[in-house]
């Protein structure tokens, strides 16, 4: 069984002129446990809708999105925070760190609604990506391949099965986003955790063997470029 | 742990708001409680203070000045009742009481009070089941009919002027001490200081009664006279009934030129029932800061709401439910209200010991801070369950925040 299934996996949103719009509607769609897979797209073609519906912070129109073993789809919201939780960890272009938060105190708070705080393995977690000079330090006071650095350890900090990473290099220089996304790709392995990454950066996607045109999979994107 | 981490960081974000709210809270709080407190201890002390002296006789005039200025030491004297009026009294009319102790006013010591009584004052109590007790010395002398130049001091008048037994002093005459004013000739020597009695005869120099009124420099035809009679009614409820009948009858509607208190307890009450409304105000206004405050705790969070969007829009994205960020902001509107109930200890507190102050130098009565009161447990426990309740419009509010919609940017 695939790590993640998807199958006429259908978003809509309703525009402010009352019309439906749809963002998404793959047909079918998987990835394996331990794959590292790239999407390419640009932007508006629903890269990070797609990445949402499969953490469960958005729910599809219709379709299944199978993680686990588990319908996301169909399961409450709770569920899907628990299963977000436990299963997913989330790499975002902007990092999305919590400013007020330490470093470490942003890897406890990721680990905080999974496994639970534990602070010998956040400390763990910072020194694989080389900031254990840093725990105490604040994102404001980390350059931005660090802050990029102290995303990834958080987004692993459950032990996730799948890490989904949207536009990860996007606010990086290419000398760190390489690097970046070498430590991302590392640290997936390391850990057994699934990689699924949409850019439509080429430096990005020129590092993966296995790479899939999200228009291609996406008809709801084809009919917008149509 | 999670939870605190968040709230600990946001009230660290937000350090001054925080502060500036939880000192409002404090000070409402603080504020009530000592309103309150001072209030049912001051109306418990004074009540106490008739102790044992049911009623009392004096000159024509306002009942309140009356039991003011023979009970509490405070206020003008009404006048002085006359030889035969006070003879009378006690020939005539004695089977209509148990006891009556004489009191003569109008002289001081710097201030604090001389009253001239007999030795029969100590022997009542001054507070309910507590008879006055000396710290050092002895009473002075039993007998009416041979009279030394003695006092009795009470705990307060010994520790600020530091005298001990055998301190010599002249009085000056009147109830307030003039500076330059000449003393009277007439030296009195300190035999006796009582122990504390929480109560305004801890202010007064006690003499015997004919020392006042045959002081050197006092008008000899007024030499028999007294400033009150302090009364004890028979212990019998019929019997002190009809005594406080009788007398009341005879003082108060067959003759014009004396009163007499029958109720001493009752002339408290209502004094505390006529400054009742300036509680009744501090009350309102205290609870009016407490809720002004509550709502300040409102407008604080509720203002950080949407710089704080998302930060919730993370704690979502990394597994947190809507239940858990509408708790922790529940929690972080209960904690600030939590600091201002501590804040309110410390504020009452100060108020206690202020308060306790003034009243123990201005009128004796003693206030016992830390003296256990419902209200302690009662405002604090109210003032968290506001902050619980206003609490819930922000962590609504956060409650409903969308995760995708917050998460920037988006690609």
């Amino acid at each position: 069984m695939s790590l993640l299934e998807i199958s006429d996996l259908r978003k809509s949103f309703r525009t402010p002129e009352g019309e439906t719009q749809a963002v998404l509607d793959i047909p079918s769609f998987s990835l394996e446990r331990g794959q590292q897979l790239a999407l390419r797209g640009a932007s508006g073609t629903g890269k990070t809708t797609l990445l949402n519906c499969i953490a469960g912070i958005l729910s599809p129109t219709s379709g299944i999105v199978r993680l686990d073993g588990h319908d996301l789809a169909t399961a409450s919201e709770p569920q899907r925070d628990a299963l977000r939780a436990r299963c997913i960890g989330y790499i975002f272009q902007t990092f999305n760190l919590l400013q007020g938060y330490t470093c470490m105190e942003n890897v406890l708070l990721g680990m905080s609604f999974g496994r639970g705080p534990d602070t010998d393995a956040a400390r763990g977690l910072l020194d694989r990506v080389g900031l254990n000079h840093r725990l105490h330090h604040r994102p404001g006071q980390l350059s931005v391949g660090q802050q990029q650095r102290v995303a990834v350890s958080r987004a692993l900090a459950n032990q996730p099965l799948l890490v989904l990473a949207d536009e990860p290099t996007g606010n990086l220089d290419p000398q760190n986003a390489r690097e970046a996304l070498q430590l991302i790709r590392e640290v997936c392995e390391e850990s057994a955790a699934a990689l699924l990454i949409v850019s439509h950066d080429p430096m990005v996607l020129d590092q993966f063997d296995d790479c899939q045109d999200l228009a291609e999979l996406n008809h709801a994107a084809q009919e917008v470029s149509a | 742990m999670t939870w605190w981490m968040i709230i600990r960081n946001s009230l660290r974000q937000h350090a001054l708001s925080t502060a500036i709210t939880a000192l409002s809270i404090g000070l409402g709080g603080g504020l009530l409680m000592a309103i309150w407190v001072v209030n049912f201890q001051s109306q418990r002390a004074f009540k106490n203070v008739t102790g044992g002296f049911d009623a009392i006789l004096g000159p024509r005039g306002s009942e309140t000045q009356l039991v003011l200025n023979s009970l509490f030491h405070m206020d003008s004297s009404p006048g002085l009742i006359n030889h035969a009026d006070y003879e009378t009294f006690r020939k005539s009319h004695k089977r209509f009481y148990r006891n009556a102790v004489p009191i003569a006013v109008g002289d001081n010591f710097q201030g604090y009070r001389i009253v001239g009584t007999t030795h029969d004052l100590f022997a009542a109590e001054h507070s309910p089941g507590e008879p006055y007790a000396l710290a050092a010395g002895e009473y002075f002398i039993r007998n009416e009919k041979q009279w030394n130049k003695e006092a009795v001091i009470g705990d307060t008048v010994a520790r600020k002027l530091g005298w001990r037994v055998n301190q010599k002093f002249s009085p000056y005459h009147g109830l307030n001490f003039i500076e330059g004013q000449e003393p009277h000739k007439d030296k009195y020597t300190v035999v006796g200081i009582l122990r504390p009695t929480g109560t305004p005869a801890d202010q007064v120099i006690w003499i015997p009664i004919e020392g006042l009124q045959q002081m050197d420099g006092h008008d000899a035809q007024f030499a028999g006279d007294v400033s009150a009679v302090l009364i004890q009614l028979s212990t019998n409820t019929t019997a002190r009934a009809f005594g406080m009948n009788r007398l009341n009858a005879i003082y108060n509607k067959d003759s014009d030129h004396l009163t007499f208190v029958k109720s001493t307890a009752d002339v408290v009450a209502r004094l505390f029932d006529r400054l009742g409304w300036a509680e009744k105000v501090l009350r309102w206004v205290a609870l009016l800061v407490a809720v002004v405050a509550a709502g300040s705790v409102l407008a604080s969070i509720y203002n950080t709401m949407n710089e704080r969007r998302r930060e919730f829009a993370i704690l979502r994205a990394l597994g947190a439910g809507r239940d858990t960020v509408f708790g922790v902001i529940v929690l972080e509107s209960a904690t600030i209200a939590i600091m201002g109930a501590l804040i309110g200890f410390a504020v009452y507190t100060g108020i206690m010991f202020a308060a306790e102050s003034i009243l123990r130098n201005e009128i004796g009565v003693t206030l016992h801070p830390f003296e256990q009161h419902p209200v302690m447990v009662i405002v604090p426990v109210g003032l968290v369950m506001l902050g619980v309740v206003v609490g819930i419009i922000p962590a609504l509010k956060a409650y409903r925040t969308e995760v995708a919609e917050n998460l920037i940017p988006q690609s």
